[in-house]
C-alpha cells in the first residue's frame, strides 16, 4: 500500500518529529539564566550595527547580478553537455553552439547599452583649505 | 507530408526577431525607426508564414512521439495553432502601429517597447503549438513576464508601477497554483503530453483525488490569467493602470492566448466519460464548474462596469465580463464551442484594440481625458473617430451588423447545443445589462455638447490600425462565413 510518496511522507514526518523532540528535549533540561550580553546577536566579536537594514545600495550592484545569471544559466547547461558530448556528436555542438549564440546575443545588449562600464564616482580629495575651515569650524564650537 | 521545419517556421521565425531586435536595438540606439521596422517586418512575416502554414494544413497536425521527431511529438501544427499564430501577430501589429505616436507623446519611445512585444508574442504562439503541459507552461511564462515589464513601461508615472508590481505579484503566485495543478495531474496520470493524459484519464486511473486536485488548481490558476469571476480582481487596477497601448494589447491578444492555454487544457481534460471512483466526478461536473464561473463572471464584469466614470476602467469591467462569455465555448466541450472561441477572439481583437486606440489618442498624460463626460461633442470636433468608436462600442455590445454579434451568436448556440440553456439566459441578460454602459458613451460623443476647449488629435500611424480594425468589425459582421469556413477544419485532427 505505501507508494513512493508514502515514503517521501515518512521521511518528512521524521524529520519534523527528529528536530522537534531534539529542541523540546533541551528546552526542558537547559538551565534558564539570560542576561544582555548573552541575549545579544553574535557577529564573530564585532559591535552590533544598530539601525535599520533596509539602506539603500547602488543599482549597479543588481545589474552585475542580473548578468551574472547570464553566464551562471549557461554553466549550469554547459556542464552535463560536456559530460556527454562524446556520445552526442555534431548535432549537439550546433544545439549547444545556437543557445550560446542566443546568450551572446543578450552580452551584445548589455554591452552595447554600457550597462557593463562601471562608472566611478570623482574622488573628492580634500584641499588645505577645506581642513582650515574644517578647524575654524572646529574651534568657534 | 511536410517536414517540421517547414510548419514549424513560424515558431522559428519569431524566435529569430525576438532575440535578434536585441541586437538590432543595441546598434542603433539613436534611431528608433530602425527597431519599428524590424520588429513591424518580423510580426508581417511571422503572420505571412503561419497563413501559408494554416493554408497548408488547415486542420491539425500531431506529430507521434518518436526518435526521429525534432519537437519529441511536444509541439503541434496547422489547423487553430496556424490560425492562432495570426490572429496574434494581427494584434501585435495593430498595437505597434498605434503605439508610435502615443509613446512619442509619454516621451518614452524605447525600442525595448517593441523587443518585449516580439517576446510576448513568442509565447503565445508556444501556447497555441502546445502538446504538452510544460509547453503550455512556458508559453505562458514566456508570455506573462514582458507584460509585467510591459504594464510599467511608463515609469514617470505611478499608476503604470502599481499595476506592473500588483500584476507581478499575483501573476507569480497565480502561476503557482497552475505549476502545482501540473505537477497533481503528473503524478495521477504518470505523463505530462496531453495525448498520454486524455487516453489515461478516458481509461480510467486509480488515483483520482489526486486528479481532481491537479485540475482544480489548475481552473484557479488559468481562471487568474484569463481574469474570471472569483480571480478577477487584479484585472480593472492592471488594465486601468497599465500604458493605454498596452491595455489593448494585453486584454485582446493575452486573454486570447489565455482562454486558448484554457480550451487545449480543457480538451484534453474533458474526454467523453472519466471512469471514476468514489467521487463521481466526470466530464458533465467540471463543464458544470467551468459553466458557474463563467456565468459569474459575466454577471460581475457587467454589472460593476455599470457604475464606472472612467472609461479605461469601464473597458477592464467589461473585458472581465467578455471573458466569461469566452469560457462559454470551453463549457460547451464540442466542435461548434471551440469555432466560437476562435471567431469571438478575432473579433474581440478588433473591436478591442480599435476602441483601446481611441482611448489612447483622446488621453492626455497622466489621467486626464479619461472621464465618459470628456468625450462629449466627438461627433463634432472629430466625426470619424467618433463613427468609429459607435462602432467598436455597439459591436462589443452585440449589435447585429458588427462582428462581435456573430462571435455571441456562435458561443450562445454551442451553449444550448451542449445542454446549458440557463447559462445562455444569463449571458443574455448580462449582455443588455452592458448595453447600457456602452450605449451610455456613444450618448456623450453625439448627443452632449462639450463645454471645455476642443481637443487637437494627432493620429499618426495609429490610424492605420483604426482602419485595420474598422475593416475587421465589419468584414466579419457582415460575412461571418469567411471566418467560420476557416475555423471549420481548424480542430479536426488532419489524417
Amino acid at each position: 500500500m505505501l507508494s513512493d510518496f508514502g515514503i517521501v511522507l515518512l521521511f518528512l514526518i521524521t524529520g519534523f518529529v527528529f528536530v522537534a523532540l531534539g529542541l523540546i528535549t533541551a528546552a526542558i533540561i537547559r538551565p534558564h539564566n539570560p542576561n544582555p550580553v548573552k541575549q545579544s546577536t553574535y557577529e564573530c566579536g564585532e559591535e552590533l550595527i544598530s539601525g535599520s537594514p533596509w539602506i539603500k545600495f547602488n543599482i549597479r550592484f543588481y545589474v552585475v547580478a542580473l548578468i551574472f545569471l547570464l553566464f551562471d544559466v549557461e554553466i549550469v547547461f554547459l556542464l552535463p553537455w560536456a559530460v556527454v558530448f562524446q556520445q552526442l556528436g555534431w548535432f549537439a555542438f550546433i544545439e549547444m553552439a545556437v543557445f550560446v549564440l542566443i546568450l551572446l546575443a543578450g552580452l551584445a545588449y548589455v554591452w552595447a547599452k554600457g550597462d557593463i562600464e562601471w562608472e566611478k564616482p570623482k574622488p573628492y580629495i580634500p584641499s588645505l583649505k577645506d581642513l582650515v575651515v574644517e578647524r575654524k569650524q572646529h574651534f568657534a564650537e | 507530408m511536410f517536414s517540421e521545419l517547414q510548419l514549424g517556421s513560424s515558431l522559428i521565425l519569431i524566435s529569430f526577431f525576438a532575440i535578434t531586435i536585441v541586437i538590432v536595438d543595441a546598434l542603433f540606439q539613436k534611431n528608433k525607426t530602425v527597431g519599428f521596422s524590424y520588429a513591424l517586418f518580423g510580426f508581417i512575416l511571422t503572420a505571412v508564414a503561419s497563413a501559408i502554414n494554416l493554408y497548408q494544413a488547415p486542420s491539425l497536425i500531431i506529430p507521434l512521439n518518436s526518435e526521429n521527431l525534432i519537437t519529441k511529438g511536444m509541439i503541434v501544427f496547422g489547423g487553430y495553432s496556424s490560425f492562432f499564430d495570426i490572429l496574434f501577430c494581427m494584434g501585435a501589429i495593430l498595437t505597434m502601429f498605434a503605439s508610435r505616436e502615443y509613446l512619442k507623446r509619454e516621451y518614452h519611445e524605447y525600442t525595448e517597447f517593441y523587443s518585449l512585444l516580439i517576446f510576448s508574442v513568442s509565447g503565445m504562439m508556444f501556447i497555441g503549438h502546445a502538446n504538452n503541459m510544460l509547453m503550455i507552461f512556458v508559453g505562458i511564462e514566456l508570455m506573462s513576464i514582458p507584460f509585467y515589464i510591459l504594464a510599467g513601461f511608463i515609469r514617470t508615472n505611478f499608476k503604470s508601477i502599481e499595476a506592473s508590481l500588483k500584476y507581478f505579484l499575483l501573476g507569480s503566485f497565480a502561476t503557482g497554483f497552475l505549476l502545482y495543478g501540473i505537477a497533481m495531474i503528473y503524478g495521477a496520470t504518470g505523463s505530462l503530453g496531453f495525448t498520454e493524459i486524455s487516453k489515461s484519464i478516458a481509461s480510467g486511473i486509480n488515483s483520482t483525488t489526486i486528479l481532481v486536485i491537479g485540475i482544480g488548481l489548475i481552473i484557479v490558476g488559468l481562471s487568474f490569467k484569463v481574469a474570471a469571476f472569483p480571480f478577477h480582481q487584479w484585472a480593472p487596477d492592471v488594465y486601468h493602470g497599465s500604458p493605454t497601448i498596452v491595455t489593448g494589447f494585453m486584454s485582446t491578444a493575452g486573454k486570447a492566448a489565455a482562454i486558448l492555454a484554457f480550451m487545449i487544457i480543457a480538451r484534453n481534460l474533458m474526454p467523453e466519460k472519466i471512469v471514476s471512483g468514489k467521487f463521481n466526478f466526470d466530464t458533465h461536473t467540471l463543464q458544470n464548474i467551468i459553466a458557474w464561473i463563467s456565468a459569474g463572471t459575466m454577471l460581475v464584469g457587467n454589472i460593476t462596469a455599470l457604475v464606472q466614470k472612467n472609461v479605461k476602467r469601464m473597458l477592464a469591467y467589461s473585458s472581465v465580463a467578455h471573458a466569461g462569455y469566452l469560457l462559454m465555448g470551453i463549457v460547451a466541450n464540442s466542435q461548434l464551442g471551440w469555432q466560437g472561441i476562435t471567431f469571438y477572439a478575432t473579433a474581440y481583437l478588433f473591436m478591442q484594440i480599435g476602441a483601446f486606440v481611441i482611448v489612447g489618442l483622446i488621453e492626455r498624460g497622466e489621467e486626464n481625458n479619461l472621464n465618459i463626460e470628456d468625450y462629449a461633442g466627438l461627433s463634432k470636433s472629430h466625426p470619424m473617430l467618433a463613427a468609429m468608436m459607435a462602432m467598436f462600442m455597439l459591436s462589443l455590445a452585440g449589435i447585429p451588423p458588427m462582428a462581435g454579434f456573430f462571435g455571441k451568436y456562435y458561443l450562445f448556440a454551442a451553449a444550448i447545443k451542449s445542454g446549458f440553456t440557463w447559462l445562455t439566459i444569463v449571458a443574455v441578460i448580462a449582455t443588455i445589462i452592458s448595453m447600457y454602459f456602452y450605449i451610455s458613451l456613444i450618448i456623450q460623443m453625439y448627443f452632449k455638447d462639450r463645454t471645455e476647449k476642443e481637443l487637437e488629435i494627432k493620429t499618426g500611424l495609429g490610424l492605420i490600425s483604426l482602419i485595420i480594425c474598422t475593416i475587421g468589425v465589419l468584414l466579419f459582421g457582415v460575412f461571418p462565413s469567411l471566418l467560420l469556413d476557416l475555423t471549420r477544419q481548424c480542430f479536426q485532427l488532419l489524417g
